[in-house]
């Protein structure tokens, strides 16, 4: 353990994001950004970087559940490790994000109008039309705006049940993106030649 | 004389979900995450304190045991 660096602190941009989504839902574009970036480093660098540095979700679940006490501190079930599991969820995950990206599509080409609704837990439609006060643009980006915020705000819930269930972190353990990110580096790592020992260090 | 044990942490890594919350806790560094497939464990510096054990999300991590060389 070392003194704490910049990126330790990236759990009040965690925050910071949901609290934006109650006052103007274009801010979850910026949720992008967590999309993107753990992609990245995986595709360029073949490491689990953004997990094991910058993921600021899970260092809010890690302070909640963790400083906070919030968390009963129990192994997680055996089923929710399962690669079966992980996978599943991953495919079901962005299955889920696919139908989001078609719906802001058909609001895009005027077929459909603007749902101004944050959709929890892919059931529950919340009406959410305090945080729209309209757009330079088409209505197609406020409808993606509140179809992410509704994948932002339904994995928080959801890594926040596991959180006070099992460890803080739980939800690193079937975290679409880490398991996606995990993928890219076995990709990766079956692609290098075989070594023995362990090179750089993905964080230190 | 009693046999004298040494702690070791081990990590299951084909359960291992890289996520690094070892890392972070270790007091010694003797954890690393290895190009983002699992944990691994230095065994010359680990004391097997069991404190990425307790953070393990996955519980993959485990304590043992053996007789020091």
């Amino acid at each position: 353990m070392k003194g704490k660096k910049w990126y330790d602190y990236l759990w009040i941009a965690s925050l910071t994001y949901l609290i934006l989504g109650f006052f103007n839902i274009l801010f979850a574009w910026l949720g992008l950004l967590c999309f993107f970036i753990p992609l990245i480093i995986a595709v360029v660098r073949g490491t689990k970087g953004y997990c094991n540095r910058y993921c600021g979700r899970g260092q809010l679940f890690a302070l909640l559940g963790g400083r906070f006490g919030l968390s009963r501190r129990r192994d997680v079930p055996r089923w929710m490790k399962s690669q079966w599991f992980r996978y599943g969820f991953l495919v079901f995950f962005f299955a889920m994000f696919f139908q989001m990206l078609w719906s802001t599509y058909l609001v895009f080409a005027g077929t459909r109008d603007l749902g101004q609704v944050v959709t929890l837990l892919w059931t529950f439609r919340l009406p959410w039309h305090w945080a729209y006060h309209g757009t330079f643009f088409s209505a197609g980006v406020a409808q993606f705006a509140f179809g992410f915020y509704s994948v932002m705000l339904t994995s928080t819930v959801l890594g926040l049940v596991t959180m006070v269930l099992f460890k803080p972190r739980s939800w690193c353990v079937y975290c679409p993106m880490g398991t996606m990110t995990q993928l890219i580096c076995r990709a990766r790592a079956a692609g290098d030649a075989p070594r023995e020992s362990p090179g750089e260090p993905d964080c230190a | 004389m009693p046999e004298r044990k040494r702690r070791r942490a081990r990590v299951a890594q084909e359960d291992c979900v890289a996520c690094g919350c070892c890392v972070k806790v270790c007091p010694l560094g003797a954890i690393q995450v290895d190009r983002g497939l699992y944990a691994r464990v230095d065994e010359a510096k680990c004391v097997g304190c069991g404190k990425c054990a307790r953070e393990c999300p996955a519980s993959v991590i485990t304590i043992t045991e053996e007789a020091a060389v």
